[in-house]
């Protein structure tokens, strides 16, 4: 389903972010990516978003050359990704209730089936009580919870999660990675980028490592070794 | 796709009501930009009133001498009346013209007395010639100073009044030149200032742009709002300038009427309204719309 072939990304001048990385992901698969940070977990998933490009090498998804897709469909194959991303990345001028209704919306859901779909993807966060709210007026676990809702409201085939639990208690951290879990047990494939050591080894599934932008380690029931 | 519009339009509605401070000061350059086009209309109407009405009062008289038949008067008027920069000629008989003096000087005893003593009427016939416009008089004289003419025309005041009518032609071409190259600098600092306004405002929203881009919005999902809203403002900033305009120029208009009474600025404000308003949308909402367009280019790249 994924596929990074030889990639290499430099910053210019010479941060190597990514060194000749190849790996492939199957479809359904949970796949945690881990490794200290500047380790390059951040900018794989940025090339699957097609966010940012290899230097050299190539990305596929769905076989397709993901740097070969034009500007204007881009968002096509954006749809079929949900991210969670790092910093969030909630539409500040809008309520935490539009923030997930606006991805709904994206993708051409009818306003019935959004008034339903949001309620409920809310509920699924434990965010019932805030969707009136701006992002501004969350705590850093709530926004981090809402950025999961709109990540996961659309049903894409993918989800993108870049350290969903960085700023969650114990509590709420193994309560978004039951729910990562969950939507992956429903047929969606996960990446998980994060350096939670418990959380990458409670899961005992296939975990990738990165050290200074080599992958350095790709192991099926892995665990978190650095 | 009606969908799509309808939760595009909601939006820049949506955005337009939630940015208070920003959508003020976008609003009261708008309303300045709109004022300066309302008001650069208005003044253009004041000067060609103002010119038309002393053009008005610009002719030529060609006076005959003694005992030229009326026929041949009649036969040049329709002559002059085929030069096609001729507007209007008016023949006045010598007893007219007398008619005319007497109605005007009865009360002066002293005048009516010397033009009894004289016997006779003094007063040619003439022909009063109106130009279509200021330049064209010299036309109107060429034709008079043809030989053919000679014999019956005494003379032709236009070379007394040349300088009067050279002057309000350049006066009025002057004015003309000015107002153009007046409106063109204008208009260009104010599509800048409007275009730095809303490249202000699209700036501000560049995290949002990208978010928008990220999440798998189509760029028109995307700047649809930004032009609603700038198609809004717009509207909205025409609305506030028609409210301060139209009771300004009601009661300034008995005012200018003092000084130039062939112009009522309320009633040149209403009957042009229409135009203004085309005016008015083509500026505020196509700077607006243009401007959205030009600074979102860049943010829609992620």
């Amino acid at each position: 389903m994924i596929k990074f072939q030889n990639v290499t990304k430099i910053y210019t001048p010479y941060t190597v972010a990514l060194d000749n990385v190849s790996f492939e992901i199957k479809p359904k698969e949970f796949v945690s990516i881990v490794g200290k940070s500047g380790a390059g977990k951040t900018t794989l998933l940025k090339m699957i978003l097609a966010e940012e490009s290899p230097t050299q090498g190539r990305v596929f998804f769905d076989d397709c050359d993901i740097n070969k897709i034009k500007n204007s469909k881009i968002c096509n194959h954006r749809r079929k990704i949900g991210t969670v991303f790092q910093d969030y990345k909630l539409l500040p001028f809008k309520t935490v209730y539009e923030n997930i209704a606006y991805v709904l919306e994206v993708v051409g859901i009818d306003d019935k089936d959004i008034r339903s779909q949001v309620p409920e993807v809310l509920d699924i966060v434990g965010l019932s009580e805030k969707a009136k709210n701006f992002p501004l007026e969350l705590s850093q676990g709530e926004r981090q919870r809402a950025a999961i809702a709109r990540a996961i409201a659309h049903r894409p085939e993918v989800i993108l999660a870049d350290e969903p639990t960085g700023n969650l208690d114990p509590y709420n951290t193994s309560d978004v990675i039951k729910l990562l879990v969950k939507i992956h047990e429903m047929g969606t494939t996960v990446l998980l980028a994060t350096h939670n050591r418990e959380v990458v080894n409670a899961l005992e599934k296939r975990v990738i490592t990165m050290e200074q932008g080599k992958l350095i380690r790709d192991e099926e029931k892995g665990r978190f070794v650095l | 796709m009606f969908t799509k519009l309808k939760r595009i339009i909601k939006s820049g509605w949506v955005s337009f009501r939630r940015n208070g401070m920003l959508t003020i000061a976008t609003l009261f350059v708008m309303v300045l930009t709109i004022s300066s086009v309302t008001t650069f209309f208005l003044l253009q109407g004041i000067a060609s009133s103002l010119i038309s009405s002393l053009q008005e009062k610009i002719d030529i008289t060609v006076s005959f001498k003694k005992d030229v038949p009326e026929e041949e008067i009649t036969k040049l008027k329709d002559e002059i009346l085929k030069i096609p920069e001729v507007k209007n000629v008016v023949y006045v008989s010598s007893q007219q013209a007398l008619d005319e003096f007497t109605a005007k000087h009865k009360d002066d005893a002293q005048l009516m007395e010397s033009l009894t003593e004289l016997g006779e009427n003094p007063f040619p016939a003439y022909l009063n010639i109106k130009a279509s416009e200021a330049g064209k008089y010299e036309e109107v004289s060429n034709f008079l100073s043809q030989a053919t003419y000679q014999d019956i025309i005494d003379k032709v005041n236009y070379y007394q009044i040349k300088e009067t009518i050279d002057k309000i032609f350049s006066i009025s071409s002057l004015v003309r030149r000015i107002g153009l190259g007046a409106a063109i600098i204008l208009g260009i600092l104010t599509a800048l200032v409007t275009f730095n306004t809303i490249r202000l405002a699209i700036f501000n929203y560049r995290e949002e742009i990208s978010i928008m881009r990220l999440v798998g919005a189509s760029n028109w999902f995307i700047r649809g709002p930004f032009i609603v809203q700038g198609i809004i403002s717009g509207l909205a900033s025409i609305l506030i300038t028609i409210i301060i305009f139209l009771p300004l120029c009601y009661f300034l208009s008995p005012k200018l009427t003092n000084i130039i009474p062939s112009f009522n600025l309320f009633h040149f404000l209403i009957s042009n309204f229409w135009t203004l308003l085309l005016l008015q949308i083509l500026v505020g909402v196509g700077i607006g719309v243009i401007s959205s367009l030009i600074a979102m280019r860049k943010r829609l790249q992620v």
